[in-house]
């Protein structure tokens, strides 16, 4: 094949087959994105669902909205998050009420991302539950983060209220050593999966510190919903 | 016949041969292992025994698969097995061992052509191996000296094949031994800023891997061999002086935060993976300067593993990392051909 | 050398010219999505879909194709059919394209694409070049297939995530990390490896 004598080619061949088989390539992709989309959205939000639903077990239903500097503002209906914004979920209960909100937290672990979904309770102004969304930690090591009950009890009220200025947390969140927590605010750490602790906290303490200034003052408008 | 035979130097053979050092380092390696089974009982015995035994089914069923001579009499296969066992907690399962002993003579071994020809320390990539395949069961000690320990075993040691070994706290709490943390003195300086004593190291009251406890018994088979001349007396020395050096200069600077020199010396595989595993022929340089830098890059490894990275031993990759560079030190250390000019190579 | 058969065709894919086992081809979902055996078998038939219906495509232009821009046409062909997949199992089932991740895109990049649409489906008519395309796919799930099961029952001691040793088994936890996968391949090289070696011996030992 390689010895044959070279074919000359007009351009204008050359460009229309390119054209031709981008065109044909074109309308394929089209179409199956059309007919797919609506499930892999459905899909997408069985699976944010499910896993709020984990964090705040009395949940019921999930409005996902953004906070920027200035406000909130609810997701549905934008094509486009605004510039900065930081994407929350605030849940309600069966009796429409709001049950907290639920916002991701991800940090650096000892081989990935380590992404956390963390539930906020407003009334107490702690962290009342957190559920893995993704990491790709040492099995047997790093993800006893997922099983280590004495990690697990950190997070039954994680205390990340805000200082008087209401501009950041009164207390940073913070892993401590294993053994030597003494606020309500420190994680204790699970000995020998450090790193994958400190990531959890990292993530929660840099997530928390820009979200709940964003969110506090707007609390009133998400107890109710339009 | 009547042909003489021609030949370049050297003509005089010292009458050693591979079976013959072979030989002389297990022996060397027998009082650190009776230390091993005294301190840790039946358990310890048991595993130095099945270890080595795995090794060996694994060299004759490579040469039978293979067709090649059989090469268990060269005694290297005993070697990898009991330095592999030495390196493992006492309370590995022993099960888990046999996975050690098979991975290290066919990974470490035989895939590269069999003895002399591997480019890493066969025990320690079986122990590599494990360590990534079993990490909770290759960090779990148990204390040394339990008043039962020649006539019952640890529970994890009989644990069935496949299976993962039982939660031994309570076995522990059994013992009476309250003052036990089931942490190496090294995790213990890693994570809770404790150092141990050097007179503990010295005599073996430490918690650490089957073999690695007294540093004096260590030493004196090590100096045993050297003084044979079936090791290179210059990679430990190398190996313990770069670390002291560098844990030193540490010390010096920050003598709250980094451990002493002795401590770096003393604690974990240091002692044992310079005298028994740096040494091994096949994977060290064998040029003068080579060999120096070749220890000088174990013991800095070393203590920067254990300052820095997220295990708290460093010792075995750091050998294998020196192993790895080994061709390279040759290659760039050959000593000047008598007559020769320099830079003209 | 007679044509082969269009049965030829599939066979040769999925035995003589493997492309895992004997080409060695295509190692970055060999060794990143074979974790288990579900991975593997969905990566596989992905990259089937892919192979079948770009080297269909590639054969029925291969006339109109000048050679001058055959590989971007390839290119554009093979992108095409990945983002279906892409889109497809993410309708499918979002837990599977969350275990693929950016292996499903980087389909595009594997070189038994490229290298079937080159070397077969440009030279060949459609039925042939399809059907030996769908046999390489094949070939390949059965390689993934093969690690991933090790990997599985040695990494997880289950299979299709059925438990296969009772609650206490004890998990090789490097299986699931990256050097098993590197491990579990050179393992099955060997085999056949050992396999061939054997028969080539078979072989000549009938001929003398």
């Amino acid at each position: 094949m390689s010895d044959a004598p070279e074919v000359k080619t007009p351009s204008f061949a050359m460009v229309r087959t390119l054209g031709l088989v981008s065109v044909i390539c074109g309308i394929i992709i089209v179409g199956v994105y059309q007919v797919t989309l609506p499930a892999a959205d459905a899909n997408r939000k069985l699976a944010l669902e499910r896993q709020v639903f984990k964090v705040l077990p009395t949940a019921k239903s999930v409005v996902t909205y953004y906070a920027t500097e200035k406000g909130i503002v609810a997701a549905a209906g934008l094509d486009q998050p605004p510039a900065g914004a930081v994407i929350f979920y605030a849940v309600y209960d069966a009796a429409k009420k709001l049950a907290g909100i639920a916002a991701e937290a991800s940090s650096a672990g000892y081989a990935d991302q380590v992404r956390v979904l963390y539930a906020y309770d407003t009334e107490k102004q702690a962290i009342t539950g957190i559920g893995v969304i993704s990491m790709r930690e040492t099995p047997g090591i790093g993800d006893k983060i997922l099983t280590d009950q004495d990690f697990l009890k950190n997070f039954e009220s994680l205390d990340v209220h805000l200082s008087a200025d209401l501009q950041s947390l009164a207390n940073a969140v913070k892993t401590v050593k294993h053994g030597t927590k003494s606020g309500a605010w420190q994680i204790d750490a699970i000995s020998g999966a450090t790193v994958t602790s400190k990531a959890v906290g990292r993530g929660i303490n840099e997530s928390t510190q820009i979200l709940l200034p964003r969110l506090l003052p707007h609390l009133e408008k998400l107890r109710s919903p339009s | 016949m009547s042909q003489i035979e021609l030949r370049a130097a050297p003509h005089q053979h010292s009458g050693s041969n591979v079976p013959t050092i072979m030989r002389n380092v297990v022996y060397s390696m027998l009082p650190i292992c009776a230390f091993s089974v005294w301190q840790y009982g039946l358990s310890a015995a048991l595993l130095i025994l099945v270890v080595t035994i795995s090794c060996l089914a694994a060299e004759r069923i490579n040469s039978t698969i293979s067709g090649t001579a059989d090469t268990l009499s060269d005694w290297s296969a005993v070697i990898t097995g009991v330095l592999l066992a030495l390196t493992l907690p006492p309370s590995f399962p022993l099960w888990m061992g046999v996975v050690a002993g098979f991975t290290a003579i066919w990974l470490g071994k035989s895939l590269f052509g069999g003895l002399g020809q591997n480019p890493f320390n066969p025990a320690l990539i079986g122990r590599a191996f494990v360590q990534a395949a079993f990490p909770t069961a290759i960090s779990t000690w148990v204390p040394a000296f339990t008043p039962n320990r020649f006539v019952e075993c640890i529970p994890t040691t009989l644990t069935a094949p496949f299976m993962s070994p039982p939660d031994i706290v309570h076995w522990i709490k059994l013992q009476g031994m309250d003052a036990f943390t089931g942490a190496t003195p090294m995790a213990r300086w890693k994570f809770e800023n404790v150092s141990a004593s050097t007179m503990d190291f010295l005599t073996g009251q430490v918690t650490a891997s089957a073999g690695e406890t007294s540093a004096i018994l260590i030493l004196v088979c090590g100096l045993y061999l050297a003084f044979k001349k079936y090791l290179d007396w210059r990679i430990p020395v190398s190996v313990m002086g770069s670390a002291m050096l560098v844990a030193a200069a540490f010390h010096l600077v920050q003598p709250d935060r980094y451990p002493a020199p002795t401590f770096v010396l003393l604690s974990g595989g240091l002692m044992l993976g310079a005298w028994f595993m740096a040494t091994d022929m096949a994977t060290s340089p064998i040029t003068p300067r080579g060999v120096w830098l070749y220890g000088a890059l174990i013991g800095i490894v070393t203590v920067m593993i254990r300052y820095f990275g997220g295990l708290t031993e460093g010792v075995m990759y750091a050998i294998l990392i020196a192993n790895a560079a080994a061709p390279l030190l040759d290659q760039f250390n050959q000593p000047r051909i008598l007559g020769e000019t320099r830079g003209k190579s | 050398m007679s044509a082969p058969s269009n049965f030829d065709e599939f066979l040769d894919g999925i035995w003589k010219q493997n492309p895992i086992f004997v080409m060695v081809l295509g190692m970055c979902p060999t060794l990143a999505v074979t974790v288990s055996a579900v991975n593997a078998i969905s990566m596989g038939l992905a990259t089937t879909f892919v192979l079948g219906a770009s080297c269909l495509l590639v054969s029925l232009l291969r006339h109109s194709i000048p050679k001058q821009v055959r590989i971007a046409s390839y290119i554009v062909i093979i992108a095409t059919f990945v983002t279906v997949v892409d889109y497809a199992i993410q309708a499918i089932s979002l837990d599977l394209y969350e275990a693929l991740g950016a292996y499903i895109k980087l389909i595009v990049a594997n070189c038994i694409l490229l290298g079937r649409a080159e070397a077969h489906a440009a030279k060949n008519p459609p039925m042939p070049a399809m059907l030996n395309a769908i046999g390489m796919g094949f070939g390949f799930t059965l390689g993934l297939f093969a690690i991933g099961c090790v990997r599985e029952i040695l990494g997880a001691g289950k299979l299709f995530d059925i438990s296969l040793f009772g609650p206490h088994f004890q998990p090789w936890v490097v299986m699931v990390l990256p050097p098993g996968g590197f491990f579990v391949l050179a393992g099955w090289l060997i085999v056949f490896a050992a396999f061939d070696h054997y028969k080539t011996k078979r072989t000549l030992g009938v001929q003398a």
